[in-house]
């Protein structure tokens, strides 16, 4: 049994997580004609921006409602109806995801009745513009919790409800914030490849996927249409990607009956079958040749790369459903966890890590922890504590700012484990120490446990 | 050529191996290696190894006289380790083109070469290997090595061992034939003393000699020279300074062991650091050898007591795998398990051994084999890769040493495997190497990547129990021929 050990510390040193509206407003990124709209002051979204660009290399939509003085202290509402109007006339968006900051939260303002307000006084204005809301302080959550609060509300407020006529080869699939661009579209096809037809929300394959498009864009371009969302009720199925998304499918489920399967994780080989077995089973369709040489592929991607794994030590310091994604690919390749790390508390798949206890902390909980691994796995800013560690480390999550591409690795089903398998694999080759006659001297090492001396023989 | 043929024969008619003594004249100007099949056949040239022995000499420059693919498609490729100078890695060849064949140029061009690489490198010594080609157009390279020796006042050594001569293990063996003409005794040491030793034939794969090394220093035991891995130079040249040899990794190079002792009085003996008794004995012999040569005898009670704490603690650490390898049945796959003790290690901790080569094995050998594997039948010449696959297959054996050619084999067969040749990266020698090689015996075996490549695809079970054809679209179809699939996991899913 995993224990889940609790921040005891007062303060973070080096940040594992992104905050809250950073994630909702991602997940509003991948709506098509979407404007994400922090509502608190300027340096909220600026930061969060900053932050998009130098991960995706794009230029990202996102505004504020621009809090100043007056406001914080007065209310406001008025700064959100504003900002609102703006956008629809500048930008004419199809959607404009509000997300709530620790500012506003803190006033505690009834956010729900402010913009229920603007959308009837100002309907003629709005009409043709979803305003969507979700409540992200930044001092609760991280990522996960709000890219998951996004998709809650577009469901609740865009679908319609009541039970439909269902489309036998429609499938809703709820993909979790970490899966890639790259994740998406594999996704995608693979869906496709058994004559079924996804819906995916949100969809950042289409907006996020660093394209070039012809023309000047000040929302997104590319994404989910908001005219599918409206019409998700009509699915056969919904198909959910982490275990931070239950929520969203209980809510479509309770709006629409539309019945979900969740897969808290989609590496490895078994969730890849169960995936494709799911599909098939879905669609009467058998498994395409194609998916099956993909099997084959991983089968002996995992033989060839087991040798690299067998025995090596694992930091990993990630949002929870990444975590867990992440530390069951090792294990399952024969690693084990030296240390797990994570960002909150508030996920059930905590208790699945298979670790022998997950800290809720911070990148340099993993640097304390992770001493004596042989990799750290966790986004860029762990570049630190690798080096201070001497460690190699694996980017993996979100920021990666120092690589390149980081959206278009695959990390889902027989591809992406395949994929992962190799990163990792050519990661500890390229880091072999060089024997040395020192570091075999048996009796050198005579004083140490027998476990740090062989470990520390084995990794080369 | 009529020197390297004299050389060769010279090499074959070895007194101190014990296959040859019990040939017959005739046979024994055959040689020891068997004709190969063309068509059939596997393993290196001549050249191959010659390098083999030599290239792991880590100050030396190493320039194979050849077209481009003798050194080019073989260098970088071996896990030999070296304390201090990098320069063996440095790949050196004359890339003959055939303009330089067709017109001749191969020797002018070798002698540049030896120029640039004295001028960019100032090498303590280069040695020359020649190759097939270079030996067929009649490139004279002990005249032009002797010439370069003069001109830029270096040891340049000639190699003569070109890939057409015979196989690898010849190849081995005029290696050491270079060694003794050109090397060997060729610069005294100033600091020879009555516990120098040299071992002969040990490559420090993987640093592995240097889990060995400290238990010699323990003892007051020097090591002039350990020919070839991490040698340098003068080392090598001074070796004839030394008062016993030990010459591990069989026969490789047996001639040079046993010349030594014919020219410079060395004592020789033949042992091995791999298993726990093993490394035992050796550290025996070698002090025995010394004594023997006037070393003061106290020492073999010293040898001793480093061999019993040393055991002790080697056979505690491997008991503790005994619980997760007891029962484990393994097979033996390599031209010819150098060391019997490094069975008897894993037979006693309560590994099977289910079946080993015997292909190089002496008689000698074979009675041991016969003694410690309970069915006869468990020895085989060699194994044509289709048998072993169905046996392996048959989940006949957990895991599989050899070496990396039959890598494959095993993989494709779902069964682990462990490299215990000379591409390995682990070190194995010595007491701790030998806990090592259980470890990732046991890593090997316990991965958890094996259940997960042997489940055959769901699908494939869903069609095997003849379930009703997909096509049924009813939810409830779904849900069921679904929650069958989920399997263990059930717990995975929200269904709903």
């Amino acid at each position: 049994m995993v224990r889940i050990l609790p921040q005891t510390k007062a303060a973070a040193v080096n940040p594992l997580k992104s905050s809250q509206p950073l994630g909702a407003a991602l997940a509003f990124l991948g709506i098509d004609g979407a404007m994400p709209l922090f509502h608190g002051s300027q340096g909220c979204t600026s930061f969060a921006l900053v932050l998009f660009v130098r991960h995706f290399k794009e230029a990202i939509p996102l505004q504020t409602t621009a809090m100043d003085e007056v406001a914080t202290i007065l209310g406001g509402a008025d700064h959100l109806e504003e900002a609102i109007l703006n956008l629809k006339s500048r930008t004419k968006p199809k959607l404009i995801g509000v997300c709530t900051t620790a500012l506003t939260e803190t006033r505690g303002e009834d956010f729900a009745g402010d913009i229920a307000n603007i959308r009837q006084k100002h309907a003629e204005e709005l009409a043709g513009t979803e305003v969507v809301l979700a409540n992200t302080p930044d001092f609760e959550g991280a990522i996960e919790e709000g890219w998951a609060k996004a998709v809650t509300a577009m469901i609740g407020r865009i679908t319609r409800p009541g039970e439909q006529a269902r489309q036998s080869k429609n499938i809703a699939i709820l993909p979790g914030w970490n899966l890639t661009v790259a994740d998406i579209e594999h996704l995608r096809d693979m869906v496709e490849s058994f004559g079924l037809e996804p819906v995916i929300v949100p969809d950042v394959s289409g907006s996020l996927d660093g394209t070039v498009p012809d023309r000047w864009v000040t929302t997104t371009y590319g994404g989910t249409s908001v005219e599918d969302i409206r019409e998700l009720g009509t699915a056969e199925r919904c198909i959910v990607v982490g275990e931070h998304m239950r929520r969203p499918a209980e809510l479509l489920h309770r709006l629409t009956g539309v019945p979900y399967t969740i897969f808290q994780s989609l590496a490895g080989l078994k969730a890849a079958d169960r995936f494709v077995s799911l599909l098939s089973a879905i669609s009467g369709a058998p498994v395409p040749a194609g998916v099956r040489r993909r099997r084959a592929q991983l089968q002996d991607a995992l033989l060839d790369g087991h040798f690299h794994f067998g025995g090596k030590k694992i930091a990993i310091a990630a949002e929870p459903d990444q975590l867990y994604q992440l530390a069951t690919f090792f294990v399952d390749m024969g690693s084990e966890i030296a240390a797990a790390v994570t960002t909150t508390n508030m996920s059930k798949i905590l208790e699945k890590v298979p670790a022998d206890s997950v800290q809720i902390g911070d990148i340099g909980d993993l640097e304390a922890l992770g001493a004596g691994a042989d990799l750290l796995v966790t986004h860029s800013h762990g570049r630190q504590a690798a080096q201070h560690l001497g460690i190699p480390l694996m980017r993996v999550g979100f920021p990666i700012f120092d690589r390149l591409g980081s959206q278009h690795k695959l990390t889902v089903l027989y591809q992406g484990t395949r994929d992962l398998i190799f990163e990792a694999a050519n990661i500890f080759q390229a880091n072999r120490h060089a024997p040395t006659p020192e570091a075999l001297d048996p009796f050198r090492h005579r004083e140490m446990p027998d476990e740090l001396r062989s470990s520390s023989l084995a990794r080369h | 050529m009529s020197s390297l043929s004299a050389k060769i024969q010279d090499v074959f008619n070895e007194p101190a191996c014990e296959n040859n003594r019990g040939k017959d004249a005739k046979a024994r100007k055959q040689g020891c290696s068997k004709p190969l099949t063309p068509g059939a056949a596997a393993g290196g040239c001549a050249f191959d190894g010659a390098k083999i022995v030599l290239q792991p000499i880590t100050d030396v420059a190493h320039l194979v006289h050849a077209p481009l693919a003798c050194e080019g498609n073989s260098w970088d490729n071996r896990g030999t380790a070296s304390s201090g100078p990098t320069l063996w890695r440095i790949s050196f060849t004359t890339d003959l083109t055939e303009l330089d064949v067709m017109m001749g140029q191969g020797e002018r061009k070798l002698f540049k070469a030896i120029r640039e690489i004295k001028e960019a490198y100032a090498p303590p010594a280069i040695f020359v290997y020649s190759t097939c080609v270079t030996a067929l157009i009649g490139d004279d390279i002990e005249a032009v090595c002797k010439r370069a020796a003069e001109k830029f006042d270096l040891p340049v050594v000639p190699i003569n061992a070109p890939g057409f001569v015979g196989s690898k293990n010849l190849g081995n063996k005029l290696a050491g034939e270079a060694l003794l003409d050109h090397v060997i005794g060729t610069a005294e040491p100033d600091d020879a003393g009555p516990y120098d030793i040299n071992i002969l034939g040990e490559f420090n794969l993987s640093g592995e000699f240097w889990l060995v090394k400290p238990l010699l220093d323990r003892l007051g035991i020097r090591v002039r020279a350990a020919i070839p891995g991490d040698a340098r130079y003068l080392e090598v040249a001074s070796a004839h300074r030394a008062r016993a040899n030990m010459m591990v990794c069989s026969t490789a190079l047996i001639n040079l062991a046993r010349k030594m002792e014919q020219r410079w009085d060395i004592p020789f003996f033949e042992g091995s650091f791999y298993g726990i008794t093993d490394t035992s004995e050796a550290l025996r012999q070698i002090s025995r050898l010394l004594v023997k040569k006037g070393a003061d005898p106290e020492i073999l009670g010293r040898t001793e007591a480093l061999i019993a704490e040393e055991e002790a603690i080697a056979w505690k650490k491997l008991a503790a795998y005994r619980p997760r390898l007891e029962g484990k049945r393994v097979l033996l796959n390599t031209g010819g398990v150098k060391s019997w003790s490094v069975v008897h290690a894993l037979m006693e901790i309560g590994i099977e051994i289910v079946g080993t080569s015997v292909k190089k094995s002496t008689p000698e050998d074979k009675e041991r084999i016969k003694k410690i594997l309970k069915d006869e039948n468990h020895m085989f010449e060699s194994m044509a890769p289709r048998d072993l696959y169905a046996m392996l297959s048959q989940r006949k054996a957990d895991i599989m040493l050899s070496g990396g050619r039959t890598q494959f084999i095993a993989l494709k067969a779902k069964v682990p495997w462990l490299d215990i040749n000379q591409e390995r990266h682990q070190p194995y020698a010595g007491y701790d190497g030998m806990v090592e090689l259980v470890r990732q015996i046991d890593l090997a075996i316990h991965n958890p990547i094996w259940r997960q490549v042997r489940e055959p695809p769901p699908w494939e079970c869903q069609l095997a129990a003849g379930d009703e054809p997909p096509g049924t679209k009813s939810e409830t179809a779904i849900v069921q021929g679904f929650k069958k699939f989920a399997g263990t996991t059930a717990d995975d899913f929200g269904e709903c």
